[in-house]
């Protein structure tokens, strides 16, 4: 038994003749929280499928917790936790009779799953509505529900796709925390997202992918320092007045991308760019100095916003 | 942006010419709009599932004319002269295949639009009445009925099944047959909350058809159990049909329709009331 | 939210997983069906009774008026068409439970996805869903079993083999219907295509209420590929003793054999490849 969760080399998948995942390399640690980052068809669901040792690989190789998933995907997805990006819930069953058939599917015994489902309904904050019909939850109850069937086996690894969509922003946050718990408690995570919040708030090591390849890996911050500058001034001039100050602006910063509703402007002192660019005689009708994101590292990476 | 405007002005110009008019509330005046809904809606579906439709009662006048029609001879029609078992059961499988359309477009139809598609939360959230989505909805099966009525006879006519001109009203009997049972579905339809609530309207809808005079004559009840055959719609559908394709034209035949068209009126009536209810509180 | 604690990969006994996976889907299947008990056995018995009646005693008065009370093969029409209900009682019983599922699993729920995301195999839940499908399909066939007896239908002494001709004939068929339903992508028109242009047909033209000679030659073809004629012809060989050869003894249990084993062989990849992909 290796240290090692996952080891991608050269992992590729292609639909017909569509290549969906195109030769990427990663390797995730016992332990450690993970992150896909990428826009839509970026090929992160794909990999995940992989991972979850469902979805077969066209190429390359793939090992989860030791073990060639082609070979022992039962094995494997006994120590798997799944939160797919549909729910993917038994509509007509309750609350707790989807926790409780799901984990017979792991073999568990009806006297481990007793107590568990209801622990498992306290973390998804779902006691309530244990007896309500999957259709009859809202959407952030379903997800939440999907999250909580996903630990019913205690499962050594949780992969998470697009954990938080659906959810309000209060448990988004209290997710986030309960995931790093169990990070504490040593059960790896890998996590897919759009949003650069969360991928900073979870994640010690990220890929960010594009068309089914890694653009760039590494820890957040890291990602940050090399491939955007400290500090962003975002200017709004008015629609289609952007990018008659471009050229002008151009010259006053590192870098600038020009977006059809504003300009960012890349800086190391961004107060000071802002003063230099009002000096100018452009004033913008609003404008915002803020820290470097994510989102910047990827619009550098891709020439493209995240959520487009 | 002037667009958007001009769709405004004009979705409360309509909606102000309608106001202080009879039923304003439940009325715009627009089912076709509705219709039209569904006939998009036809074009993109599967042309075999469409046509399936009018095959059905085929294949059951197939299969008991030729195959039963042989170990059972020729039945007497209501004028007492000798009819073979095709011509007995034609007229009572195009009734039925009128019944199941409109069964079929007003309940499972329309309780997927209701709880899946919430097709009918969004018309009414325009300026269309309750009342003109319940008209658009039951026309369009209607519409669909009196397509499957014409290909079923231009079956069964070569087939010698039918014996008179008055056949041809068969088919705006088929229609009206259809109408009175699309109002009433849709009206218990929207009552129902789950799948398994819909699988009651089958399980009223099977003795129906096999006991309403469809296949046998009804003589061979005890006479009270006649009297509660009689009352049921399939049999004053199936008669009314079977009168006209046979050339048998009395007193009973007005009183066929009538029953449709009271069925007919209170099915509206009811739904109405309930989309109504459901929707615009 | 509460906290959760657990040590990660403790839980699971991987190898009982492996075993008990096709049990594992057969108890989900009798779990969620154990929800519609009610409707259930009032469909599953109620249509047949109604049939029952109005065929077997409605047309049953017709034809032996005609027939000047010889009946067919000898024996009543209500003798005649029971086996041929029992057969349409089994495979409607044991088809329903495999093709809503399937359609479900795949495409109105997605739940095979996520079942296949714990140690439970493509084939695993292939099976579990004939398992429960044949429990279903045990009980309808037992209690229909018991009505036609009460309707002095059928002979006690022959209801035991009927039973296993009749439950066999309807698993074989499920099989095959499996196999078609997991090709369905996500067209539910296709679903309902295929009630109206296999089911019914087969319902209607296998001989079910008539002997199938009376059809016209071009139309006799449409029994001999089904399982329906083939599980009511046994049927009635057990029932009232229709003469049949011993060739054609063999030929209707290889025919529904061969069903069933084309069936679960066609099925089984389409699984795996679907849920795979
Ligand atoms: N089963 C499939 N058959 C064919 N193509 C597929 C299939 N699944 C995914 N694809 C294609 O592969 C590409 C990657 O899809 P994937 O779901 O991995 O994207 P993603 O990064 O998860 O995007 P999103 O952020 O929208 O969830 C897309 O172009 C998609 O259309
Ligand atoms: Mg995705």
């Amino acid at each position: 038994m290796t240290s090692d969760m996952i080891v991608a080399k050269d992992l590729k998948k292609v639909y017909g003749d569509f290549v969906a995942v195109d030769g990427i390399n990663f390797t995730v640690k016992q332990g450690e929280s993970f992150g896909l980052l990428g826009p839509n068809g970026a090929g992160k669901s794909t990999t995940m499928k992989m991972i979850s040792s469902v979805s077969k690989r066209t190429g390359g190789e793939l090992t989860i917790l030791g073990k060639d998933p082609d070979k022992f995907g039962p094995e494997i997805r006994a120590h798997l936790g799944v939160v797919p990006q549909k729910d993917m819930l038994d509509r007509e069953l309750k609350a707790w009779e989807n926790l409780y058939t799901y984990g017979r599917y792991f073999g568990l015994s009806r006297k481990f799953l007793k107590p568990k489902v209801e622990e498992l309904l306290a973390f998804a904050q779902l006691e309530e509505k244990r007896n309500e019909k999957v259709e009859e939850l809202s959407g952030g109850m379903q997800r939440r529900l999907a999250i909580a069937r996903g630990l019913v086996n205690e499962p050594e690894m949780l992969l998470l796709d697009e954990p938080t969509t659906g959810l309000d922003p209060q448990a988004r946050h209290i997710l986030w925390d309960r995931l790093f718990r169990l990070k504490e408690q040593g059960v790896t995570l890998v996590i897919t997202t759009h949003y650069m919040d969360e991928a900073e708030q979870l994640c010690d090591r990220l890929i960010v992918m594009d068309k089914g390849k890694i653009m760039a890996d590494g820890s957040p911050t890291e990602l940050i320092k090399k491939y955007s500058s400290k500090e962003v001034v975002e200017v709004r001039f008015g629609t289609d007045k952007n990018e008659q100050f471009a050229d002008e602006i151009k010259k006053l910063a590192d870098r600038i991308e020009v977006l059809p509703d504003r300009i960012l402007v890349y800086t190391a002192h961004g107060e000071q760019t802002l003063e230099a660019i009002v000096a100018k005689g452009m004033n913008p009708v609003t404008s915002l100095v803020r820290r470097s994101s994510l989102e910047d590292v990827f619009l550098r990476l891709t020439g493209r916003t995240l959520v487009d | 942006m002037s667009l958007i405007q001009a769709g405004v002005t004009s979705a409360v110009a309509i909606a102000e010419r309608r106001r202080g008019k009879l039923g304003q509330s439940v009325y715009a005046g627009r089912p076709h709009r509705v219709i039209q809904r569904s006939f998009f809606a036809l074009k993109s579906s599967t042309w075999l599932g469409v046509v399936s439709g009018f095959v059905e009662p085929v294949f059951y006048l197939l299969a008991f004319g030729l195959g039963i029609g042989q170990i059972i001879g020729n039945l007497t029609d209501g004028a007492g002269n000798p009819v073979s078992y095709s011509q007995y059961i034609a007229p009572a499988l195009l009734a039925t295949s009128a019944m199941n359309g409109a069964i079929y477009d007003s309940t499972w139809n329309v309780f997927f639009k209701m709880h899946f598609a919430k097709l009918y939360q969004t018309m009414l959230h325009t300026s269309l009445g309750a009342l003109d989505v319940a008209i658009g909805e039951i026309s369009w099966a209607l519409m669909r009925g009196t397509v499957y009525a014409i290909g079923f006879m231009i079956v069964v006519t070569p087939m010698g099944l039918v014996t008179s001109w008055y056949g041809l009203l068969a088919i705006p009997a088929a229609t009206l047959i259809a109408f009175g049972f699309g109002s009433i579905g849709m009206a218990v339809t929207s009552y129902v909350t789950n799948f398994q609530q819909m699988n009651w309207v089958n399980f009223f809808m099977l003795p129906m058809f096999m006991f309403s005079g469809t296949f046998f004559p009804i003589s061979i009840y005890p006479e009270p159990i006649q009297y509660v055959v009689m009352a049921m719609p399939l049999w004053q559908g199936v008669e009314m049909v079977r009168g006209l394709m046979l050339g048998i034209i009395d007193g009973a035949l007005f009183v066929h329709i009538a029953y449709f068209l009271l069925m007919t009126i209170a099915g509206l009536i009811f739904t109405t009331r309930r989309l109504t209810a459901l929707f615009m509180r | 939210m509460s906290d959760l604690k657990f040590k990660p990969g403790q839980a699971v006994d991987v190898a009982r997983a492996m075993r008990w996976g096709a049990w594992a889907v057969a108890e989900y299947r009798l779990f969620s069906m154990s929800k519609w008990m009610g409707s259930m056995f009032a469909f599953g018995l109620g249509n047949p009774v109604i049939y029952l009646i109005s065929i077997g005693l409605g047309i049953g008065a017709l034809v032996d008026i005609n027939t000047g009370g010889q009946g067919i093969n000898g024996v009543s029409y209500l003798q005649f068409v029971a086996p041929a209900l029992l057969a349409t009682t089994a495979i409607n019983a044991v088809m329903e439970e495999v093709t809503f599922p399937t359609m479900q699993g795949f495409v109105w729920d997605k739940m095979f996805f996520a079942m296949n995301n714990t140690p439970i195999t493509p084939k695993q839940i292939a099976n579990g869903i004939m398992i429960t499908a044949t429990v279903r399909g045990v009980f309808n066939v037992l209690l229909y079993e018991l009505i036609l007896w009460l309707f002095g239908a059928v002979p006690v002494t022959s209801l035991l083999p009927m039973f296993i001709t009749s439950l066999f004939a309807a698993v074989a068929f499920a099989a095959a219907m499996m196999s078609v339903t997991v090709r369905l992508e996500n067209d539910d028109a296709l679903f309902a295509i295929i009630g109206r242009f296999v089911i019914s047909p087969m319902f209607l033209f296998s001989g079910t209420f008539y002997p199938l000679d009376q059809m016209p030659i071009y139309l006799q073809w449409i029994g001999w590929i089904s399982p329906m004629w083939h599980s009511t012809q046994l049927g009635r060989f057990l029932s009232y003793g229709m003469p049949l050869e011993t060739w054609q003894l063999v030929m209707h249990i290889s025919f529904l054999s061969a069903v069933f084993v084309i069936g679960i062989l066609a099925a089984y990849p389409k699984f795996e490849s679907r849920l795979q992909k």
